[in-house]
């Protein structure tokens, strides 16, 4: 017996025991799971090989032949102040190892709904049913396949007006597990909503986590998303997020990675009606052997549509980063506005990036750039600083600040923004010692 | 000589293969102003980086000493902190640094190495900021992104806020002159005006003649093709604006031909 075919196993063990435990669950989520299973068990995880361009550079062998053990039930002692401090002020919405955690919850605002999705089926099925798995596909991924199969619990969040209190969903790892957090974002027309959904490790170890979002933005819905995938340096982090915009919604996303082992980030947003807009910054920070895969689809299915892209990396030691980006402007999508950029600052010999920006435009009247760099830091800036009196490793993290400023000064929620300023240098061996 | 503070001695300096300086000497010391001047690519820039410490030069003979010490081996914030402060002929440009910040930094940097505290915010704030209106630079400067989108003429300006705030012993200002209107020029020559005394030195790299009229030099040397051809006073920067360099570099040609 193969190591994959053990894993495979153990999944279904695992599955099996879940439609068990939660037979009470609705026919549908039932069937869901089924459907879903099904998918995964023919299509299993994406392999790294010729034609297979979404995977060309990211090979989840290692990930496929592991073995985690699935819902050890809930760990108690999970440190938030230590752990994520940069939610002071916000609600908060927190999950350790996979289950919802009422005592690591906060109270909610006005105008939210935030709730586990396991309490949601029941007291807004409608909104659950309308859009959980609408919007993230499993018939073609794996990974996301499994993730629905072992749909049970998650987070649902619901914004029915303009929230002003920050919302903080939090994935926690104590141990060595694997979870498949799940995520559905609901924007009532016109309400506004900043979130900010994070994944952090108690450990140092390894875990996996499998992650599902879906954002579904109703009309003139506004939603600020801030994804942190900060995990352990030895954790396997898989997310998929799906954004769907309808008539002059405005997505607003930024990505941030510094953390995990093996780090695959899918984020496609739909924009599917007239007049949508769609900011996506990210920033990805990467050292040791860590690799880190960006994988980014803007769809322009429909006229007027707007949409920006900036990601920025820093990589250092033997690192490896990849990032593809995709915009499409489908037939019709006329008088579409897109760029996307994507700028490395490389720290080391050995780290390495594979950019790959593209555009295909099958409309008329379509404004698109893109583009992609990737260098040291400038020895001229170096020696202009050290002439200054700064000493070269406080030069380079002046200017390696300098660099993440464009990504991160936009994050207006100050102590999130100072702490992810901390986390970025801190992120990187080379600086612990200087700051 | 009292008080020597810079010495070049037989400098020969390449850059890949090619020799640029070809054997420079120099002696600069407390209280003087020295102005180096000479055609483009002479090696006026090179002969300035090279005393800041810049990589990317080959020393391949000869020796630079500072306060009586060869600084060949130091790295350039060494040299800073020694009390060396090069003014860039092309300043650059650090995209999401600020410029306040960077100021601080380096005076911080520069008052922890002399054992002194750093100042405080608002102390360093109330400093600078008062340096920067001697200078005619808005404080809004200040909080943008070092020499980003700023003009020529800030740049330079910049650059001579970062002397007078940084307050070092030898200042080689390389083409700070260049590209400012004569506004501009009395500006910055008031400035180092200013920071001039008798602890302090300064090599004053230009290409005209024109900023002397405000900075008054005790010396003049002329370099041509990687050397020093001919040393003098004031009235030399007369002449060569008069006359140009070529008169000059003829007479080195025939002078190397016949040492030859
Ligand atoms: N980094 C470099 N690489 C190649 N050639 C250089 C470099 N720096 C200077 N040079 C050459 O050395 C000569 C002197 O340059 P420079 O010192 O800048 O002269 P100046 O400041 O007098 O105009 C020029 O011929 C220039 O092309
Ligand atoms: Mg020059």
């Amino acid at each position: 017996m193969t190591q994959a075919v053990a894993t495979h196993e153990q999944y279904e063990a695992d599955f099996r025991k879940l439609q068990e435990a939660r037979s009470a669950d609705p026919d549908w989520l039932k069937e869901l799971r089924n459907t879903a299973f099904a998918h995964f068990q023919e299509i299993g995880f994406p392999v790294a090989r010729k034609g297979n361009e979404q995977w060309k550079y990211t090979d989840v062998r290692k990930l496929a032949a592991e073995t985690f053990p699935y819902d050890t039930g809930a760990a108690a002692g999970v440190d938030a102040a230590q752990l994520f401090p940069f939610d002071d002020g916000m609600a908060r919405v927190a999950f350790v190892n996979g289950r919802f955690s009422q005592e690591l919850s906060t109270p909610l605002p006005d105008g939210l709904v935030a709730m586990s999705l396991a309490q949601a089926y029941a007291e807004h099925g409608e909104d659950v049913q309308r859009h959980l798995a609408r919007h993230a596909a499993y018939a073609d991924e794996g990974f996301t396949a499994l993730n629905t199969a072992f749909l049970a619990d998650g987070a649902f969040v619901l914004a029915e007006g303009v929230v002003q209190t920050p919302l903080h969903v939090v994935y926690v790892t104590t141990e060595r597990v694997v979870t498949h957090p799940r995520t559905l974002i609901v924007g009532r027309p016109t309400s506004e909503l900043s979130i900010v959904e994070s994944y952090v490790s108690a450990t140092g170890g390894a875990h996996f986590t499998n992650a599902v979002t879906e954002v579904a933005l109703e009309e003139g819905a506004q939603v600020t998303h801030r994804h942190l995938l900060v995990e352990s340096r030895e954790a396997y982090h898989i997310a998929n997020t799906r954004v769907h915009q309808s008539r002059d919604s405005v997505y607003r996303s930024l990505v941030y990675e510094a953390g995990g082992g093996l780090v695959r980030n899918d984020l496609t947003v739909l924009l599917d009606a007239e007049g949508a807009e769609a900011y996506l910054k990210g920033l990805y920070v990467t050292c040791g052997k860590q690799h880190v895969d960006n994988n980014i689809n803007i769809d322009h299915a429909k006229p007027h549509g707007y949409s920006r892209l900036y990601y920025k990396g820093i990589l250092d030691e033997q690192s490896r980063a990849v990032f593809g980006g995709l915009v499409m402007v489908r037939p019709g999508a006329d008088k579409t506005d897109a760029h996307q950029e994507d700028k490395n600052l490389i720290l080391s010999r050995e780290a390495e990036i594979d950019s790959k920006p593209a555009l295909e435009i099958y409309a008329d009247d379509v404004k698109a750039g893109h583009g992609a760099t990737a260098g040291a830091i400038a020895d001229e800036a170096l020696f202009y600083m050290q002439s200054r009196g700064i000493d070269p490793e406080r030069a380079m993290l002046f200017l390696v600040r300098g660099f993440v400023s464009e990504i991160l000064d936009s994050v207006t929620i100050e102590p999130l923004r100072n702490w992810l300023e901390e986390r970025t240098t801190q992120a990187l061996p080379r600086f612990r010692e200087v700051a | 000589m009292a008080d020597l503070l810079l010495e070049v001695r037989d400098l020969h300096v390449a850059v890949a293969e090619n020799e640029i300086l070809k054997g420079v000497d120099l002696a600069v010391s407390k209280g003087e102003v020295h102005a180096i001047m000479g055609p483009n690519g002479s090696g006026k820039s090179t002969l300035a980086n090279v005393v800041a410490g810049k990589p990317g030069y080959t020393i391949t003979a000869g020796d630079v000493l500072y306060s009586g010490e060869s600084i060949l081996k130091m790295l350039p914030h060494e040299r800073a902190r020694a009390g060396i402060f090069l003014a860039l002929q092309y300043p650059v440009e650090l995209p999401g640094v600020r410029n306040r910040e960077f100021l601080r930094a380096a005076l911080d940097a520069l008052r922890e190495s002399r054992g002194e505290d750093k100042l405080g915010v608002r102390e360093f704030n109330k400093f600078m900021e008062a340096k920067a209106e001697e200078l005619g630079l808005e404080p809004a400067m200040m909080k943008r992104n070092v020499n980003e989108g700023f003009s020529g003429g800030e740049k330079k300006r910049n650059e001579i806020l970062q002397l007078v705030v940084l307050d070092p012993t030898l200042a080689l200002l390389d083409e700070t002159d260049s590209g400012l209107d004569i506004d501009a020029l009395k500006i910055v020559a008031e400035g180092v005006n200013r920071f001039r005394g008798p602890e302090k030195a300064i090599v004053l790299v230009t290409h005209y003649q024109r900023i002397l009229d405000y900075i008054t030099p005790d010396f003049v040397h002329v370099l041509i093709d990687g050397r020093i051809v001919r040393s003098g006073g004031r009235e030399l920067a007369l002449e060569l604006e008069k006359r140009g360099y070529d008169w000059l570099r003829e007479e080195a040609q025939t002078g190397a031909a016949q040492t030859a």
